[in-house]
């Protein structure tokens, strides 16, 4: 029974397949000037980007690694390519793409969901976005979604405007080194007033091996507009690690919603080192949902910057951590406006020798005042072998905030898993339930068909469990 | 009609860890009798409840269970289920989060190969709620979570008229409930009682047999069945209470 279930690591067969793709350029291992350089002359961009990356460059080099967290010290980053081209541009028709990246994404499902649930969608193979396309009556309305290298040539202005302005290479060395040799990432741009109201998908797939995927993301949502971007991320499995770090900037003006789901899958050997950070001005409202169930490392605290009055913020991080994984989330809320409100929910769940972390700050500057916040951390342990742990951080400098924090324990009882098995569901359904009922609030927040889908990884996880 | 199934326990022993809580227990059950196992504190009768069942702990030693003529010992408790056999818990256990509407569509169609839709399913359901003086909104409450030991009590019997399972363990099902709910769960108890379901009723007290008279009472003291009778034996028992009945040698009377 549950006191005895050995395996309980996510199975990653379904991912695990390679495609042998023609790289139209393969940049040298390793990471100096020459390889920075070289990436923004392929990308034929304006001196300003260049300089930017090389400044980020210097900063990389610069910082210490961290000290704190997960075990950074078997990331080699001369031996990562940094660089790896499948394609000379972004197409807007999957049968334009080569075969055998077509193919990768067809069997990941990805042409099938854009037909039944995306407004737009946007696919990244390696370093370059081989695909982006956005429904006509959006592009009608004025909303962008494109890829950030093209955002970068056709929607200049906009891009220098908000780049690196929520994070900033100095802000922390894989920041900076996302900085040095971004490739891909989406651009969204949602105009006043508009309401997207079927969520833009990216998928992000790691294909070859020791490869470091740096993509970029920025999003503008416009004053009182609307938006509900979603990625998700796979690779195969190799026996060399393969780096992720990626940097998101959100923006959401006065009134607007911006919404940010992530399910991530990587596979074991990727270290998932991604800096993601949101505004929120007056009255609007931002939401991180976070899913890590992939990944050797994840370190990941998704930011809310509520800096208008009467801006809300939600975070929701949920993380899985099976065999030979650590899962380092949390997320951080910065209250820097009057009546801004907060809402953090935390649920990690470790299994057959895993870990979590939850890693959190909650800071209330003064003047900000009337400011509520809450946050909530639930651990749940699926057998003794595994571990978790939290860190919680609270600067309250306004004695006008109401905040709260709560945090629980648990594992699953043998008692509990009999009780449902007792009315005839097996026991791997039995824990599929029970885990499935811990993220409930995680659950919520997705569209039917992911929830479905998370309840059948989650059911095949406990299958091969319980055997 | 075709033959009531049997469930027949012979010489039944077990523990949990080195103690042992079954010695020698003999029962023999058929579909449409009311069994009422009797019993003072410790005497094994939710440790019976849990052998029955299958409850990983609980390791029986010697002796056997079987479902007309098929043991089930090596059966884990999903599969113990499936055959028919069901216990209503002494302490139902919260499961955050699992909506109780959702876990009992997942019981039905799961287990039971309900074809019912789900709308006319969850009618069905509703007027069972409005028998047990329920309200509709336990639907999308969690399992038990929060729900006050009468609530869970009748939340059992709920689960019970959704699986109507052919042997029906109903460990303590009266215990903690006060006299308005105990006549509620015994209705319950009552309308689904007939010629397809075997019932054991572990009781303490002999208040719930008033109100569903059992066909065989039996006496359960240090692990097994000291007594066995008829309902008049469970009178007998409030006169005297279970010290009259210790040191009694077992009898039999099937």
């Amino acid at each position: 029974m549950v006191d005895s279930t050995p395996t309980l690591e996510f199975d990653y067969s379904k991912y695990d397949f390679k495609a042998d793709t023609k790289y139209l350029y393969v940049a040298n291992k390793g990471l100096n000037r020459q390889v920075v350089e070289e990436i923004s002359r392929i990308k034929n961009e304006p001196q300003w980007m260049r300089d930017f990356r090389l400044r980020a460059l210097e900063v990389f080099l610069k910082k210490p690694m961290p000290d704190w967290g997960g075990d950074l010290s078997k990331i080699d980053f001369d031996s990562l390519t940094y660089y790896l081209k499948p394609t000379d541009k972004s197409k807007r028709d999957w049968s334009e793409l080569p075969p055998e990246i077509k193919n990768t994404f067809e069997r990941l499902g990805i042409p099938e969901a854009e037909r039944k649930y995306f407004g737009g969608v946007g696919a990244q193979y390696d370093s370059e976005s081989v695909y982006h396309s956005v429904k006509e009556d959006l592009a009608k309305k004025g909303v962008i979604f494109t890829d950030m290298d093209t955002a970068l040539k056709e929607h200049e202005d906009i891009v220098r405007k908000y780049f690196a302005t929520l994070v900033p290479p100095e802000d922390n060395k894989f920041a900076a080194l996302n900085s040095a040799v971004w490739s891909g990432g989406s651009f969204v741009y949602v105009p006043e007033g508009v309401e997207v109201d079927v969520p833009l998908q990216a998928y992000f797939r790691i294909n070859a091996q020791s490869m470091g995927q740096f993509e970029r993301t920025l999003i503008i949502v416009e004053k009182g507009a609307k938006v509900h971007y979603m990625e998700g991320c796979t690779a195969p499995v190799y026996t060399t690690d393969s780096l992720h770090a990626a940097v998101v900037e959100m923006i959401a003006k006065e009134g607007a919603h911006a919404k940010y789901t992530t399910i991530q899958n990587w596979s074991g050997d990727v270290y998932n080192l991604v800096t993601k950070r949101a505004y929120a001005y007056a009255n609007a409202t931002v939401e991180w949902v976070d899913a890590n169930i992939g990944s050797k490392l994840t370190m990941k605290y998704p930011s809310i910057y509520l800096v208008g009055p009467g801006a809300r913020g939600e975070l929701i991080s949920v993380a899985f951590a099976g065999k030979g994984q650590h899962q380092d989330a949390g997320g951080k809320v910065i209250h820097l406006a009057p009546n801004t409100t907060s809402k953090v929910t935390s649920k990690s769940i470790s299994m057959n020798g895993g870990r979590t972390t939850y890693r959190g700050l909650l800071r209330v500057a003064k003047g900000a005042s009337n400011v509520k916040a809450s946050v909530r951390c639930d651990a749940l342990l699926i057998d003794d072998k595994s571990k978790t742990d939290t860190y919680p951080y609270n600067e309250i400098y306004d004695s006008t905030a109401t905040t709260s924090h709560e945090a629980s324990v648990g594992k699953i009882s043998e008692d509990q898993v009999f009780y449902l098995m007792s009315r005839g569901i097996p026991e791997s359904k039995a824990l599929t339930m029970i885990v499935m009922g811990f993220i409930e609030d995680f659950a919520r927040a997705l569209p039917l068909e992911f929830v479905v889908e998370l309840n059948k990884i989650i059911n095949m996880e406990m299958t091969n469990a319980v055997g | 009609m075709s033959m009531p199934s049997l469930l027949k326990i012979t010489d039944l022993h077990a523990k949990v860890g080195d103690k042992e809580i079954l010695s020698g227990l003999n029962l023999e059950v058929r579909q449409g009798e009311v069994h009422a196992i009797m019993g003072p504190n410790g005497s094994g009768k939710t440790s019976l409840s849990y052998v029955l069942m299958g409850h990983p702990r609980y390791v029986v030693t010697k002796g056997d269970i079987q479902i007309d003529g098929q043991s089930i010992l090596t059966l884990k408790a999903d599969q113990r289920a499936k055959l028919g056999l069901f216990l209503g818990f002494q302490y139902p256990l919260e499961v955050p989060g699992l909506r109780l509407g959702s876990f009992l569509r997942t019981v039905a169609t799961e287990v039971k190969q309900d074809k019912t839709p789900v709308g006319q399913f969850y009618a069905g359901v509703k007027k069972q709620l409005a028998s047990l003086e329920l309200s509709d909104d336990f639907l999308s409450r969690s399992l038990n979570e929060g729900f006050s030991g009468g609530e869970k009590k009748r939340i059992e019997i709920l689960q019970l008229l959704t699986v109507k399972p052919k042997f029906a363990v109903l460990d303590e099902t009266d215990s903690g409930l006060d006299v308005d709910a105990l006549r509620l769960v015994s209705n319950a108890v009552s309308t689904v009682r007939g010629p397809d379901m075997g019932i054991i009723l572990i009781t303490h007290y002999q208040r719930i047999l008033k109100y569903v008279r059992p066909d065989f009472v039996h006496i359960l003291v240090d692990g097994k069945i000291i007594l066995s009778a008829g309902p008049e034996l469970a009178d007998e028992v409030e006169a005297k209470g279970y010290e009259a009945f210790k040191g009694t040698a077992p009898v039999s009377t099937q």
